[in-house]
């Protein structure tokens, strides 16, 4: 895990007194409305429908321990004793007073954490694979790199201003945990044929109110190039991105209107002059920053634990948990484990002090002292041993965190919408609740199988419907919340991007129609197959006609087509 | 006399932007006696008649327009300003970096328009030293902005050498 030297934790603490100074100058009227919103943008502060929302970064979803602690003693002194995980992997107070985020801040600096660039038009955290470092399949661990991006990001001062937000996602390997399509950049570790380390470099991707996904700038870029060819994408963004319209201003727009090959002869020629300058890594930063990511004193262990195995056989329950909440790990006799926040009638991502104090001693009786934050919305414990996963399922079972439906339909992604966030169109968590409620029944949705579903309250995609195999969209018309269903979509190195299925239907319709989607499912696959492969051999229209059939007179709106 | 911040220094401002009103164009304007900077267009325009006139040169560039337009002409220039129409639009930045790095431009490089001192820090590093503060705020204040960071991790005009190859260095040594 990353630790700050001098001057990480100096530049945080300079921006904690910038910041604090920039509030004092708003609160006296010293700065305009429009001066200080996009000021405090850049520091994680939002104004929102209750109350300003205030966005904590978790560089690359990795939290200490200690970091967890400090989250949870934040959330209850300053908030409601609570915080939510987002889809990138950051955590969102709901409640906090403008007055009091300075002082926030400086605490968080303490920890050695910030909200530095959670928002605004800038380049935002980096988004890494979950399983870094612990899945068998990946070439290389991307947090040093993600790291890396930390820092050259951090006050980068060519790129503060940007046309829109800019989101990048490294990938360790070729399974893409990162979503790297989904992200405005994406790197993709890589071997070339001579066994050279590098990244295969995507561009252009992004959901929100036009989904696209990202393509390949460049199919092989050594490692050393990482920051100047970042650059050099970056600079053609700034330049060249389309500021007139907001709705039309990250760079999958640019890319789309250039074409990829125009937008790659540009990023190349720019790069021309950037390539072997000084931001070219050294092979010796690399390892000063990899240092920090070794991996932990992991005991020498047989690869399957006796008492494991027994556990599993003689407790149904247990196996169900490990089946789907437990992941391989690439050292023997270690699992890496998903703590669910998905319990019925939870809202997804959100975790009170007391369960992030509670998962805090959990990482550090079971693991390293190390917590993962997923994009879709869990906890992750990277390191524990299999003898240890009984206990740990006892333990976390009982502050309800064992819920075991991970990769299953209940395992929703999910926004705030309404209820908290001041874009939302709809309200998004009573909606998953719903759904949780009505597929509560372990033995179904596991015959369902791997399925994901995701909910966004608005067309900004925070809960990234686009990607749900089942998407679902919150959309006003008339001052009334409609849901609209995409189908489709799916992740990583699949991805795909969801269709409309048809006209948006009623909050209390929804549970219905997705009920009768997973039917048809049923009815139609082969033996074994997944819901995303029987809906890309079988279509739309099919699931179409259930979903609607017992909805009698679906609202009059218009599809709306991505793109 | 207006104020200029200039290599950390308030100073006074000797010079007149000139910018083009409703209805009036790069060919027909008035050039008003004195140092003068002038837009793009009208330096494209009357670039012999302004070498004429045996007064420094200037001109400054929109966010929209190209550095290299004026890459040939660079040394012909006592200042080059960049208008930043609002403060947020941060193309200025990305062509003040390449009339410094690109293009090799070493002469006064000015902050013009909608500059406050929340955004000077950064406007510095890309290679800014002489910032005109809107009129509005206090000119002595923004200065201080200047300090705000002791430490940057990126190369960048003012510190050509990334953190990480300065310490690398240092240690080295």
């Amino acid at each position: 895990m990353y630790k700050y030297d001098d001057v990480d934790r100096r530049l945080v603490k300079e921006r904690v007194a910038q910041f604090r100074d920039q509030t004092r100058r708003y609160l006296a009227g010293e700065l305009s409305e429009e001066e200080f919103r996009i000021l405090r943008l850049q520091n994680g502060l939002y104004i929102q429908r209750h109350a300003p929302m205030f966005r904590i970064a978790v560089p690359y979803g990795l939290l200490s321990a200690q970091q967890l602690r400090t989250l949870a003693s934040i959330a209850r002194r300053y908030d409601k004793g609570y915080g939510h995980f987002t889809t990138r992997t950051n955590v969102q107070l709901n409640w906090p007073k403008l007055e009091d985020v300075p002082e926030m801040l400086a605490e968080l600096a303490d920890a050695e954490m910030h909200a530095i660039q959670t928002s605004g038009n800038c380049i935002r955290n980096t988004t890494v694979d979950p399983l870094a470092a612990v899945s068998a399949s990946q070439v290389g661990d991307p947090r040093p790199w993600a790291e890396i991006i930390r820092q050259w990001s951090t006050f980068h001062p060519e790129f503060a201003y940007l046309p829109r937000k800019y989101k990048i996602a490294v990938s360790g390997g070729p399974d893409d945990g990162a979503g790297v399509r989904i992200h405005d950049q994406g790197f993709q570790l890589v071997r070339n044929e001579a066994g050279e380390f590098g990244f295969r470099v995507w561009a252009g991707g992004g959901l929100g109110r036009t989904p696209i996904l990202g393509q390949v700038v460049r199919e092989f870029l050594p490692w050393p190039h990482l920051l100047t060819y970042s650059e050099a994408i970056l600079r053609v963004y700034n330049r060249y991105g389309r500021r007139d319209n907001p709705f039309k201003a990250r760079i999958k727009i640019l890319v789309k209107a250039l074409g990829i090959v125009e937008f790659t002869r540009q990023v190349e020629e720019e790069w021309s002059h950037l390539k072997d300058g000084p931001a070219t890594l050294t092979e010796a930063e690399v390892a000063r920053i990899s240092a920090h990511f070794t991996a932990p004193a992991y005991e020498t262990l047989p690869a399957k634990d006796v008492q494991f195995e027994i556990a599993r056989r003689d407790d149904k329950i247990f196996a169900k948990w490990v089946e789907h909440n437990v992941h391989a790990h690439k050292v023997p006799g270690y699992a890496a484990v998903t703590l669910s926040f998905k319990a019925p009638g939870q809202a997804p991502g959100d975790a009170s002090s007391e369960q992030m104090e509670f998962v805090a001693d959990l990482a550090e009786r079971f693991g390293f002292g190390e917590v993962r934050v997923t994009q879709t919305q869990n906890l992750i414990l990277p390191d524990v041993r299999l003898s240890d996963l009984y206990l740990l399922w006892i333990q976390a079972g009982g502050a309800g965190l064992t819920t075991p439906t991970v990769g299953l339909l209940s395992d929703i992604t999910c926004c705030p919408g309404g209820d908290f966030c001041d874009l939302a169109n709809a309200r998004s968590i009573p909606i998953a609740n719903a759904l949780q409620q009505r597929f509560a029944e372990i033995a179904e949705i596991e015959d369902l199988g791997e399925l994901k579903l995701n909910i966004s309250g608005c067309m900004n995609a925070c809960g990234h419907h686009h990607v749900g195999h089942i998407g679902i969209l919150g959309v006003d018309k008339n001052d009334k919340e409609f849901y609209q269903v995409t189908l489709g979509g799916a992740w990583g190195v699949e991805a795909s991007l969801g269709k409309v299925i048809g006209p948006s239907i009623s909050a209390a319709e929804v549970p219905g129609a997705v009920q009768r989607i997973v039917e048809h499912y049923r009815n139609e696959r082969r033996p074994g197959e997944r819901f995303i492969d029987t809906y890309r051999r079988i279509g739309i229209d099919g699931f179409k006609a259930r979903a609607y059939e017992t909805i009698k007179a679906p609202s009059e709106d218009k599809e709306v087509v991505n793109g | 006399m207006a104020k200029l911040i200039k290599n950390r220094t308030v100073i006074d401002d000797a010079w007149t932007t000139l910018f083009l009103a409703e209805g009036e164009t790069a060919t027909g304007v008035a050039l008003p006696a004195g140092p003068l900077l002038v837009p793009l267009a009208v330096w494209q325009a009357r670039r012999s008649e302004l070498q004429g006139r045996g007064e420094a040169l200037g001109v400054w560039l929109g966010p929209a327009d190209d550095a290299a337009a004026i890459a040939p002409d660079l040394a012909l220039f006592d200042v080059v300003a960049i208008h930043f129409p609002v403060f947020r639009d941060g193309r200025g930045y990305s062509t003040a970096a390449l009339l410094r790095s690109r293009h090799g431009y070493r002469g006064e490089l000015r902050a013009i328009g909608d500059v406050l001192r929340d955004q000077l820090h950064y406007m510095m590093r890309v290679g800014f030293d002489a910032f005109a503060i809107r009129a509005d705020r206090s000119i002595e204040e923004a200065l201080q902005s200047l300090g705000d960071f002791s430490e940057a991790y990126q190369a960048s005009w003012n510190q050509p050498q990334p953190l990480f190859r300065r310490r690398a260095a240092q240690e080295a040594a």
